[in-house]
């Protein structure tokens, strides 16, 4: 019996929209990104011209972009790792047979999660406030002076920093849990009789059975923590003296504010580049691990 | 260790984690409710001196509140309508419809997944454009309409609904339609939920593209809405926990109601297909 026709139709109206309004952009994107799209061509597309990888070339040549590129990339190298380590702890605390009210625990931890990052980006903005903020009151509790958290460029992306451990740390944090509660309790049984320690445990047995969920993580995040935007555009407005510019934000700013959409499109394509790059390594790197 | 201080670490551990977790939001709720200018005194109140609705108030009178909530409710409830139609019928064929070039395709789907969201906003605009579809609700609604994570959670799902079943029905005589709409739809039921919440929550939360593509005030939805106030309003941190408040409670809810559902997604959506 031929079910061609049926699987077609059912297909069809998803595959014409992530077709129409993604592949579509996507390679536009990158014809785009070789003109010089601009609010002239957006007037009249006889303003329109084909610049090869100009575009790319004067990005490579300008401060800004090396800049935006530095902080998103002081964000990753420095969020990454501090959110799974919250992350994989919590997870841990949960895990233990020790814990009580274990539901309600997982529920308050990932709570953030759920929340629209632009709210409780305010709401940190006022928590952040050098003089009425509730942040640097509690460290002038234990004696730390007041940090000028959004103000100083040098405490600003720290702040984002902090602010983006709260919001995300729960996603991985129910992953590795489910990882952890895969783990068959024998090996821990034979360990305990072999007169392992805990820290034995986690280093012996623990981390390497978790190993590829902490890769899966730890690629998942990375990609989704070299899209920053709404952070730095809530918290920070970018600032100050564009110590929080990131090149999403750059992005939207070379695109929306200034209109040189093709400028713009180059700076996506070279971030999605950086992206691929980047985990593609992480693959490699983690599966090469594994096999050793 | 002695058991009992083991205990008692543990414990204390994620007390203090959940606090720092919940803090900020209990936070947001109580200063929401103080009067103007109350909240920056020092040492910093905790909790109103007299709770008030005064900037709840003031929000809906003068803001345009309760117009970035009505917009945010209706363009997300569109998007979760359609794009639940549209994934689950994709899914369903990806899992059960044998057809040439079903695993190219898929495979073409999944590519789109490590591909970030931000690439297509530039062209997607212009192509918008024309048609109107800027500054329009569509504009968020139509791209959103299908998404590949949708379609492979689905697939993942869908893919435990016995062969023979699908066959016994189709030697009855039963059409494709017909076995989708009796047999397959009533047995997706738990991934439709959470897929909808998924989806549900996703729009309600997302910043990015709304903010490219709805350009009036009057279509803003509610991070918009908030984020725009955050700019005008910088001083008065009351107004906007009260506006915070607004965004977040309504997604709180709805995940608090169906957090099973929602955290069995996150873990299907995560595993490998």
């Amino acid at each position: 019996m031929n079910r061609q026709p049926a699987a077609w139709l059912f297909l069809a109206p998803a595959a014409i929209v992530l077709g129409v309004f993604f592949l579509v952009p996507v390679i536009g994107a990158l014809v785009l990104s070789l003109t010089d799209y601009d609010l002239y061509a957006l007037a009249d597309l006889h303003n329109l011209r084909f610049v090869a990888f100009d575009n790319y070339w004067a990005l490579l040549h300008r401060p800004l972009f090396w800049r935006a590129l530095w902080h998103t990339v002081y964000f990753v190298v420095v969020a990454v790792p501090l959110s799974i380590a919250v992350s994989l702890c919590t997870a841990l605390l949960l895990h233990s047979p020790l814990a009580r009210c274990k539901p309600f625990f997982r529920t308050a931890l990932f709570a953030p999660v759920v929340t629209t990052v632009v709210a409780v980006a305010v709401v940190w903005r006022y928590l952040f406030n050098t003089k009425y903020g509730l942040v640097n009151d509690m460290l002038g509790g234990i004696g730390i002076h007041p940090v000028d958290w959004l103000g100083d460029p040098h405490w600003a992306m720290p702040a984002i920093i902090l602010f983006a451990v709260w919001k995300n740390f729960g996603y991985n944090m129910i992953i590795l849990l489910a990882g952890l509660q895969a783990i068959p309790a024998d090996f821990y049984e034979a360990a305990r009789i072999d007169g392992a320690s805990a820290w034995q445990q986690f280093r012996h047995i623990t981390l390497p059975m978790l190993a590829p969920i902490l890769l899966m993580v730890g690629i998942l995040t990375v990609s989704g923590y070299f899209q920053l935007f709404a952070e730095p555009y809530v918290i920070t407005e970018g600032g100050p003296l564009e110590s929080t510019v990131s090149v999403l934000y750059l992005m939207y700013n070379e695109g929306f504010k200034w209109w040189n959409l093709g400028s713009a499109s180059a700076i996506a394509f070279l971030l999605f580049a950086i992206m691929f790059v980047v985990t593609a390594c992480m693959l490699r790197f983690g599966r090469r691990e594994s096999e050793a | 260790m002695n058991p009992r201080i083991a205990k008692a670490l543990i414990n204390g551990l994620l007390i203090g984690a959940t606090i720092i977790a919940l803090f900020p939001l209990l936070w947001m709720l109580s200063v929401s409710l103080m009067y103007p200018g109350e909240a920056s005194a020092l040492p910093p109140p905790l909790l109103p001196t007299h709770a008030t609705l005064h900037n709840y108030r003031e929000l809906f009178a003068r803001a345009g509140m309760g117009r970035y909530l009505l917009n945010s409710l209706s363009v997300s409830a569109a998007i979760t309508v359609l794009s639940l139609a549209l994934n689950i019928m994709a899914g369903y064929a990806f899992a059960k419809l044998r057809f040439a070039g079903c695993n190219t395709l898929f495979k073409a789907v999944m590519g789109m997944l490590a591909i970030p969201a931000q690439v297509a906003m530039l062209p997607l605009f212009l192509m918008l454009k024309p048609i109107g579809l800027v500054n329009n609700y569509g504009g968020v609604i139509v791209p959103a309409m299908a998404s590949a994570f949708g379609i492979f959670l689905v697939r993942q799902y869908a893919r435990g609904i016995p062969d023979e079943l699908l066959e016994a029905a189709r030697i009855d005589g039963a059409g494709e339609l017909r076995i989708f709409a009796r047999i397959v739809l009533p047995l997706l039921k738990p991934i439709m939920v959470t897929l909808a919440i998924y989806t549900f929550l996703t729009a309600w939360n997302d910043f990015m593209w709304p903010l490219i593509v709805l350009t009036g005030q009057e279509h803003y939805t509610l991070p918009l809405g908030l984020a725009s106030l955050a700019r005008e309003h910088a001083q008065d941190a009351e107004l906007m926990m009260a506006g915070s408040v607004i965004t977040v409670v309504p997604v709180l809810v709805l995940f608090l109601a169906l957090q099973r559902y929602y955290l069995e997604g996150l873990l299907l959506g995560s595993v490998k297909g």
